[in-house]
């Protein structure tokens, strides 16, 4: 099929434009929380409206009420100028919204072709004609670049493709409103920047877009309008044109925050002074049998943090993973304060002066059904002052955690609480708590602030940057360019398996960076 | 609420089995009445459920600590009947010894030879990656066949070969070693007690050593001990191995305190109705004690069911397993909502 010209109320889905939709006043108390506070949120045809707070502030809930999953307590919703009430999803759909959920609602057992034929009459009665399915998928995806084999099974897909079946499958029912909720949180930078291809595609063709994130430049590099929620409430609805990360992000907590630290100059290391850390000519084989290191080199000296940028799946988890004892290293060496620990296991790592933050937190960090204080002696359980003579001491253990749950500004209701109750930003708090209260020599840190919180984040930047101050040596590996930028002293590109370049921070640009991501060497 | 399901799911095993019962046209509230008057309907029926409890509970402990260690431990049968072989012969080779060495070293030996056995399939694990659920049913089969031989052989009761009868047992053990009684006329010895001092050594074990933090860190999440630098694989065979030592004490308590002598069946399948009891107790070594006692009771009084009421024995059988399908069922089912509730929680 070819789409035909557009009539100016139709999109070249053949559906009828939503023009405007406003909700009134929406507000949706839970338990405990009011979630949504008098809510007034607008959206119009051909542009996308960013939905910006930090975890908890309702924006979530505020779209569930526009799909039909949470009935509002009190509630104006209009749509073209019309009052609607959406009583249940299917409501919702028929009226040309569709959403994507933080969490996919696809059946992994099925095609991409079921899962979007699921739910929805045929033209074969009962039957589906799954081969029309099919076609229409195909003309959708080429339209809008969103590239799907229909008779692929969704388990067999990665994330940022089912998130693609998704999208397809809210267009195929019609949907002339998109609300996207934190689409981005689980694809890597590329699949980002193919996304909002797909976005700003829609936009133009005329649909409506909602996009929620917390992600300051990705408002700001896709949406035009913002509308920032704190606490349930909305703060206030203005052009992304024109607006900082700066000034969004203190609509966003509440206070002013600080984006670019202040940080004393790094020096450089006397000479002759060895490095904390040092790497050289380390191979490592990754969970397939290939090479995921291949050859890398590298130093750290007392009080620089190294910063190592990269897409995801180049070698950057693998590296993590043999300077922490988790992975074997199949040539090469690795030596912390001179000490050769090429092969050490995570214990004589320790030993020698090394924490480490692991990239995926809730799988090596803690141990979720273990209580705060529990997780707060993970490695220092074994010796005074938390246990003597093999036996643990209470007391001692509440003291300590105490302070370091205080200290750290860990916000838990009790040090008994299981730590899975904590959210991401506080659970990453108790795991610096833990790593740096041991006064390392070096810190391997990955990931550090991914699904963290603003409010979190510059805290946790704070506290490595004091560390840094003291004569910390660390190695961070992040996806975050901005958080590299803030933090480093040099920046190294990791892209397949070899260390591309380590320039210093001030020759460091966003350009030059994504350059060496993709591979380019100058 | 959630404590409570273990209780539901025993009354509804027991409304399916009246509904069994009424197929055989058995009154079922007789049938009932006769059960609990066989379990303590008298001192010697409370006395007799408390004797069943008693290997139970120490079984149920060793499972306790094999599951918060993250490893699973069928091997209890095989573990009690070594057990109980190493007590019988360590009494029976000191038989003039005092009471003071007879005694703990009867129980010593059985802890540390079922320890033994445990830690086997434990090493395996640790060093081989062999799972442990064959490894310990293997040991099972280990266990009954060294029992058989050694009982026929050279741990034959001298009598039976002088009167001709050659039943596999032991000879009896000297009386100095046996277990004290606690109620005259009955068969309930201080074993009993003994389990439930070892039920609250357990929780001190689990909850305030350093070894217990470390095997339930590594229960709950062997990638996290891990990177914390704890040796996984030492502490799941350590687990075993402990696991293994309190089966090995049920054995020796049975002998030491029931049949002063070594004789087949003496694990009585403990070793697996020992797992039920620590499922039921929530895994943990406290809730052990009453898991263990409602057990001891459906034992008992199952029996005397039978005798009231004329019911096949395969009735008695299929009782006892629907208990156990309904409590391992409910605890599936509380923690599966409990899953869905946390997944449809908003994502923080
Ligand atoms: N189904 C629910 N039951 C109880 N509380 C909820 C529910 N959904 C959300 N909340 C609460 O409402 C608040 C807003 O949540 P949410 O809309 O998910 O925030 P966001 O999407 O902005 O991170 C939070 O405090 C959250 O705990
Ligand atoms: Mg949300």
């Amino acid at each position: 099929m070819v789409f035909p010209k557009t009539p100016m109320a139709q999109l070249p889905t053949g559906r009828d434009r939503i023009e405007e939709l406003r909700m009134v006043g929406i507000t949706k108390r839970f338990p405990g929380v009011l979630a949504n506070d008098r809510v007034d949120f607008d959206v119009r045809a051909g542009e996308i409206h960013a939905l910006l707070g930090e975890n908890g502030a309702g924006k979530s809930t505020l779209m569930r009420q526009l799909c039909g999953l949470y009935k509002p307590d009190a509630d104006e919703i209009h749509l073209n100028g019309a009052l609607r009430h959406f009583n249940s999803p299917a409501d919702s759909i028929h009226a040309g919204i569709g959403m994507i959920h933080q969490h996919f609602m696809l059946v992994p057992a099925l095609t991409v072709a079921e899962n979007v034929a699921l739910g929805l009459s045929s033209s074969r009665g009962p039957l589906l004609d799954l081969d029309r399915v099919s076609k229409r998928i195909d003309e959708l995806g080429k339209r809008y670049s969103l590239k799907v084999q229909p008779d692929a099974q969704v388990w067999q897909l990665s994330v940022g493709e089912q998130q693609r079946v998704e999208i397809l499958k809210a267009l195929y029912r019609g949907a002339a409103l998109l609300a996207l909720d934190e689409p981005t949180a689980v694809l890597t930078p590329q699949e980002v920047g193919e996304l909002f291809k797909v976005l700003r595609q829609m936009a133009a063709d005329g649909h409506a877009l909602i996009f929620i994130s917390h992600k300051l430049h990705e408002i700001i590099d896709v949406s035009q309008r913002v509308t920032v929620m704190r606490d349930g409430r909305v703060v206030s609805t203005h052009p992304t044109a024109g607006s900082t990360r700066a000034q969004l992000a203190s609509e966003m907590v509440g206070r002013p925050v600080i984006l670019e630290y202040e940080k004393k100059p790094y020096a450089p290391p006397v000479v002759g002074e060895a490095p904390r850390l040092e790497v050289d000519d380390l191979w490592v084989r990754g969970d397939r049998g290939r090479d995921a290191l291949r050859g890398v080199s590298l130093e750290v000296h007392a009080g620089e943090i190294l910063g190592i940028a990269g897409v995801s799946g180049n070698g950057q988890r693998e590296l993590a993973e043999a300077l922490t004892g988790l992975r074997p290293v199949a040539k090469g060496h690795v030596r912390v304060n001179g000490r050769d620990l090429t092969h050490a296991s995570p214990l004589q790592r320790i030993a020698a002066g090394q924490s480490a933050i692991p990239e995926e937190r809730m799988k090596d960090g803690v141990v979720k059904d273990f209580s705060v204080a529990e997780n707060l002696i993970l490695q220092d359980h074994g010796h005074a002052p938390f246990s003597r003579g093999g036996f643990m001491d209470p007391t001692a253990i509440t003291r300590e955690s105490a302070a370091l749950v205080k200290g750290f500004n860990v916000k838990t209701p009790t040090l008994d609480t299981p730590t899975k109750n904590l959210s991401g930003g506080n659970i990453q708090k108790l795991i610096l708590a833990r790593e740096l209260s041991r006064k390392p020599a070096v810190l391997i840190c990955a990931q550090p602030s991914r699904g963290v919180d603003i409010g979190a984040t510059e805290y946790i930047h704070q506290r490595l940057l004091e560390q840094r101050e003291r004569g910390m040596a660390t190695l961070l590996i992040s996806e975050d360019l901005d958080e590299l930028l803030a933090l480093s002293d040099r920046i190294g590109v990791m892209y397949e398996g070899r260390l591309m370049a380590v320039m210093d921070r001030a020759e460091a640009t966003l350009a030059r960076l994504g350059l060496l991501m993709a591979g380019v060497s100058s | 609420m959630e404590a409570l399901t273990p209780v539901i799911a025993v009354l509804l095993a027991l409304a399916i089995g009246a509904i069994m019962l009424l197929a055989l046209q058995v009154n079922p509230a007789t049938a009932y009445a006769a059960l609990a008057d066989g379990a303590f309907g008298s001192t010697f029926a409370v006395a007799q459920t408390l004797v069943k409890a008693t290997p139970l509970l120490l079984v149920g402990l060793g499972i306790c600590i094999a599951f918060r260690g993250g490893v699973i431990n069928i091997g209890g049968e095989g573990q009690i009947i070594v057990g109980a072989l190493a007590t019988t012969a360590f009494t029976l080779g000191f038989p003039d010894a005092p009471l003071l060495v007879l005694l703990p070293g009867g129980l010593i030996c059985g802890m540390l030879v079922g320890g033994l056995w445990g830690g086997i399939a434990g090493v395996l694990k640790a060093r081989f990656g062999v799972n442990e659920i064959l490894t310990t049913i293997m040991m099972n089969a280990i266990a009954v066949q060294l029992s058989n031989f050694l009982l026929r052989g050279p741990m034959i009761d001298p009598k039976e070969i002088v009167s001709g009868t050659l039943l596999a047992q032991s000879a009896r053990l000297p009386e100095t070693s046996w277990l004290p009684r606690l109620i005259p006329q009955t068969l309930l010895h201080a074993g009993a007690i003994f389990a439930v001092v070892m039920a609250v050594l357990v929780y001190v074990l689990l909850w305030r050593t350093v070894l217990g933090y470390r095997i339930r860190a590594v229960g709950l999440n062997a990638d996290a001990a891990r990177y914390a630098g704890i040796r996984v694989p030492v502490y799941q065979a350590l687990a075993l191995l402990l696991s293994g030592a309190l089966a090995g004490l049920a054995g020796a308590v049975e002998v030491l305190g029931v049949s002063h002598r070594m004789m087949e069946g003496v694990s009585g399948g403990y070793g697996f109705s020992g797992i039920v009891a620590a499922l039921f107790g929530k895994l943990h070594p406290l809730g052990a004690i009453p898991a263990s006692v409602l057990f001891g009771s459906l034992l008992v009084g199952a029996d005397k069911m039978q005798r009231a009421v004329q019911v096949p024995s395969a009735l008695i059988d299929a009782l006892n397993g629907l208990v156990v399908l309904f409590v391992v069922g409910s605890d599936i089912l509380v923690r599966r909502r409990a899953q869905r509730r946390r997944e449809q929680e908003p994502h923080a």
